[in-house]
């Protein structure tokens, strides 16, 4: 048997579709028509806006950390550690904002807070103003958003973290003399602190890309500014901008990455965490229910909000409380005019091509790992994940640099304006959330099982089709249903490579919100909120 | 001795810088089974996965009657294995399990026969829809045999076959296991470090160190007449002594009293020895080695006593009156041996 090292190929192939596209981009920003120049850098590093634009992204992402941290540990600790009057239904509501995909929660937002939303029009009308109380914009309105939708990353971590510690260490604490706030600070959140730190990270990462709140609410970010820059056709500052804030991404990657491996904790022992206790004052429990509940309800807001806009009618909301009038056209319309079905089409088909590619590569990636003679494996567990440290505009310019050239000898394809561009762009977004599950549901299976089928006289296909992939089918399917939810959701790399011919939902969301046509653009929103539940639910049932 | 089935032929294996498995050559005849018995590290499951072919070894071949599968994959050299946690498909039923390696083999009404038949060689009838998770570690264990058997393969491996098992069970599951491969006649490799395990299943056993075959041969041959110091240490019990020897066969033990020992090949007088005695066959004596008593443990009727003395400690199997803790005794050897000390 010849000793080829394995995974060259995969190796390359997300080498190509990943790292080389973002090197091409940053080459792109001292390279100009006439050779080698820091022209193009000089005018950035000249141009104030461009600072600004970058220190806003950075104070944005630490901000939206330190509030999503705020609401989102103390949840985790109260359904973790406390039993009060609904927790269970709470529990399930608490995941809710998950089901929305980014541009379609800030247009819930901006339907419920903003300027002629409900909540404005209900202070106006009962504390009788003239205007409105508050305009929905800038980093107030971003920061909601962001905290709205990415406390979930803490609470999540959180109640994780708290699962695995041993009560025994609790107790150990307790017969050791510390009361309960001095076990908590000595002994609890250091034990937290590897939950809280990825926490932390993938916070700071997904605001740091966020690009609708920001977008929506005229909050000029970087990941705004580097699109408006394209927009307006200057693709050359483009490309320097997105060099720029791909440089500020994996600067704080590295840096978040560096402390929160620093003190690692490992635990030992297997023991049991402590079970939820029950409040037992009268008082606590009932203030702990109504908390609990009025919280709920502000979570689901949101959602309520764009099912009622998305059956109002065009043109019939205007002064009054709540819309006059209700309709199922917005939804019929959808369905019959062809122009607006086809976003939709091209939405579902793009988006499931995604997954599968993704989850392919997922797999091949997932059985190169678990071997132990693949010599690149610790490369290929890297390359799949770092699309995720990539934010969305930057993958989207340097794709759009990548594949806009016909150079089949370096690798480069015209793929720009093509029907191929953009499920590309979602599969190479969608592998390191492909991978996730996929990896670790590898790491579960029993290496002897792959053997025990090759010892019985399995092919290699034959293995992978009855054994590897009905025993992964939990991860694939849950790591398949949350890439396709991204993929049909997605806004920030749309905006910047779609074609008429191909637009996505969210495009025709942004259109029909330019045109006043908040029924059809909530009817949009509905449909994805409703696709993404659905996957949800598919991607968790075991 | 019949003609060789399985020849394994100068394997070798390295890791990085260890080395697993080094020129081991072993031959199995047909229909016997071989079991090669070792501590850990040294290299009865490297051997194990070489000949499966999930590992390929560096050097060396492997022939199954005649023919070389060294380059074979697992899947085409026909071996059947049962892994040391069974590794059973959970997803699949009992008779799915079984049938496993029948893919596209006759029709399907043949395969359920066979899976019938299998299931029924390893007492299970009727288990075939039952899920693994329903099963025992024993039923899983006969599941694991009844499909490494089922594609009827040229050589069976047994990875530690009763390991998981517990203690109760083992003695009952061992002698099944040797009844089903009795029945069967495949010619067999098994791994394990217990050497009771090793000699009531195997024909005969190989033992193993650091990768290095150290000799091969029946249970007498190996208790009785054992090649290497190791061995003679590993298989039973057995009390080291130093001495020198003074002349063929006979040594003289630290404190000055000799013994007449059996050397493999000649010892030259003056060489440094180790002197190995089985506690059968030492005794309590009115002349011999003086030594005190310092231990008793009571093994069934008899004990084992022991007893210190210049050279080291001896263990003495004798009736359980024959002496007390702290008693000054004296201590014969019907039988010793004696190892060169570099043989260690």
């Amino acid at each position: 048997m010849t000793k080829r090292p394995r995974g060259v190929l995969l190796t390359l192939l997300l080498v190509w579709a990943v790292v080389y596209p973002v090197s091409l981009v940053m080459l792109d920003s001292v390279h100009g028509r006439a050779g080698w120049t820091l022209q193009h850098l000089q005018a950035f590093v000249r141009e104030p806006t461009e600072w600004i634009a970058l220190w806003n992204s950075v104070w944005i992402a630490v901000a939206s950390v330190v509030l999503a941290g705020i609401v989102g540990v103390p949840l985790g600790f109260l359904f973790e550690r406390l039993r009060f009057p609904g927790r269970r239904i709470l529990g399930a509501l608490v995941a809710l904002p998950a089901v929305l995909p980014p541009l379609v929660g800030v247009i819930a937002f901006l339907f419920l807070y903003g300027e002629s939303g409900f909540v404005p029009r209900a202070i106006v009308t009962v504390f009788r103003l003239d205007e409105s109380p508050w305009r929905l914009q800038g980093a107030g309105a971003v920061l909601l958003v962001h905290a709205y939708s990415m406390y979930v990353y803490f609470y999540l971590f959180t109640r994780a973290g708290l699962a695995k510690i041993d009560s025994s260490m609790i107790e150990a604490a307790h017969s050791l003399g510390c009361g309960t706030l001095a076990t908590f600070r000595r002994v609890t959140l250091p034990l937290l602190r590897p939950q809280l730190a990825a926490a932390a990270l993938l916070t700071f990462m997904t605001a740091l890309g966020s690009f609708s709140a920001p977008y929506i609410y005229n909050f000029r970010t970087m990941s705004v500014q580097i699109v408006t820059t394209k927009l307006f056709g200057n693709m050359q500052m483009a490309v320097v901008e997105t060099t720029a804030l791909a440089v500020v991404a994996l600067a704080g990657l590295m840096l978040l990455k560096g402390r929160a491996g620093a003190r690692s904790v490992v635990a030992l022992g297997k023991g049991t965490a402590p079970s939820a206790r029950t409040l037992s004052q009268p008082v606590a429990r009932w203030g702990a229910a109504v908390l609990g509940w009025v919280f709920g309800i502000v979570l689901l807001l949101p959602h309520l909000t764009l099912v009622v806009m998305s059956l109002v009618p065009l043109g019939t909301w205007t002064t009054q409380l709540v819309p006059p009038s209700y309709t199922l056209a917005n939804f019929g319309a959808l369905l019959t005019e062809p122009e607006r079905l086809r976003p939709l089409v091209n939405s579902l088909w793009m988006a499931a091509a995604a997954t599968l590619g993704a989850l392919a590569t997922a797999l091949w990636a997932g059985r190169l790992v678990v071997q132990r003679r693949a010599s690149l494996r610790s490369a290929i567990e890297t390359l799949v994940s770092v699309p995720w440290a990539v934010p969305g505009t930057v993958l989207a310019i340097a794709l759009a640099t990548a594949f806009s050239v016909n150079a089949p000898w370096v690798g480069r394809w015209v793929f720009l304006g093509t029907a191929l561009i953009l499920p590309l762009a979602y599969l190479v977004r969608n592998i390191p959330i492909a991978a996730g599950s996929v990896l670790a549901g590898f790491r579960q299976l029993d290496p002897s099982l792959d053997e025990a089928a090759a010892s019985l006289g399995a092919s290699r296909w034959r293995t992978l089709r009855l054994v590897t992939i009905p025993l992964l089918r939990p991860a694939i399917l849950a790591g398949g249903a949350l890439a396709f939810a991204t993929a049909l959701g997605d806004f920030v790399t749309s905006i910047v490579l779609y074609t008429f011919e191909t637009r996505p939902i969210s495009i025709e969301i942004l259109a029909a919100l330019r045109a006043f046509d908040v029924g059809t653009a909530a009817a949009y929103g509905v449909v994805l909120m409703l696709i993404s539940a659905g996957a949800m639910v598919v991607g968790t049932r075991r | 001795m019949a003609e060789p089935f399985l020849q394994l032929s100068n394997l070798t294996k390295r890791f990085g810088e260890h080395v697993a498995v080094e020129g081991l050559t072993l031959s199995v005849p047909r229909a016997s089974v071989l079991a090669l018995l070792g501590p850990s590290g040294s290299g009865k499951t490297t051997t194990l996965r070489l000949l499966a072919g999930f590992d390929k070894p560096d050097r060396g071949t492997v022939t199954v009657d005649g023919q070389d599968v060294t380059a074979q994959s697992p899947a085409a050299r026909r071996f059947g294995m049962v892994f040391q946690h069974y590794a059973l498909f959970p997803h699949l039923t009992v008779g799915e399990n079984v049938a496993f390696g029948l893919a596209r083999r006759g029709t399907a009404e043949e395969r359920r026969r066979r899976v019938e038949g299998m299931l029924s060689l390893v007492d299970l009838e009727g288990f075939a829809d039952r899920q693994v998770s329903e099963l025992s570690g024993g039923q899983q264990q006969r599941v694991a045999v009844a499909r490494a058997l089922a594609p009827e393969p040229r050589v069976l491996l047994l990875d530690e076959p009763l390991s998981n098992l517990d203690p109760s069970l083992r003695e009952r599951t061992r002698r099944e296991l040797r009844a089903a491969l009795e029945k069967v006649g495949i010619t067999t490799v098994l791994v394990t470090h217990e050497q009771e395990e090793a000699f009531a299943l195997g024909d005969r056993v190989a033992v193993l160190r650091d990768g290095r075959l150290q000799q091969v041969g029946t249970a007498p041959d190996l208790y009785e007449r054992p090649e290497t110091l190791f061995v003679a240490r590993f298989v039973g019990r057995a009390s080291v002594l130093r001495g020198v020897m003074t002349a063929d066969n006979r040594a003289r033990l630290e404190g000055g009293v000799e013994w007449a020992v059996e050397t493999g090949d000649r010892v030259a007088a003056g060489t440094p020895v180790a002197v190995v005695v089985r506690p059968e066959a030492v005794r309590f004596a009115e002349t011999g080695v003086a030594g005190t008593v310092v231990g008793c443990r009571y093994v069934g009727a008899r004990a084992l006593f022991a007893v210190d003395v210049a050279s080291g400690t001896v263990e003495v199997e004798a009736s359980v009156r024959a002496a007390h803790v702290g008693d000054v005794v004296h201590v014969a050897a019907e039988r010793a041996l004696a190892f060169a000390e570099e043989a260690e």
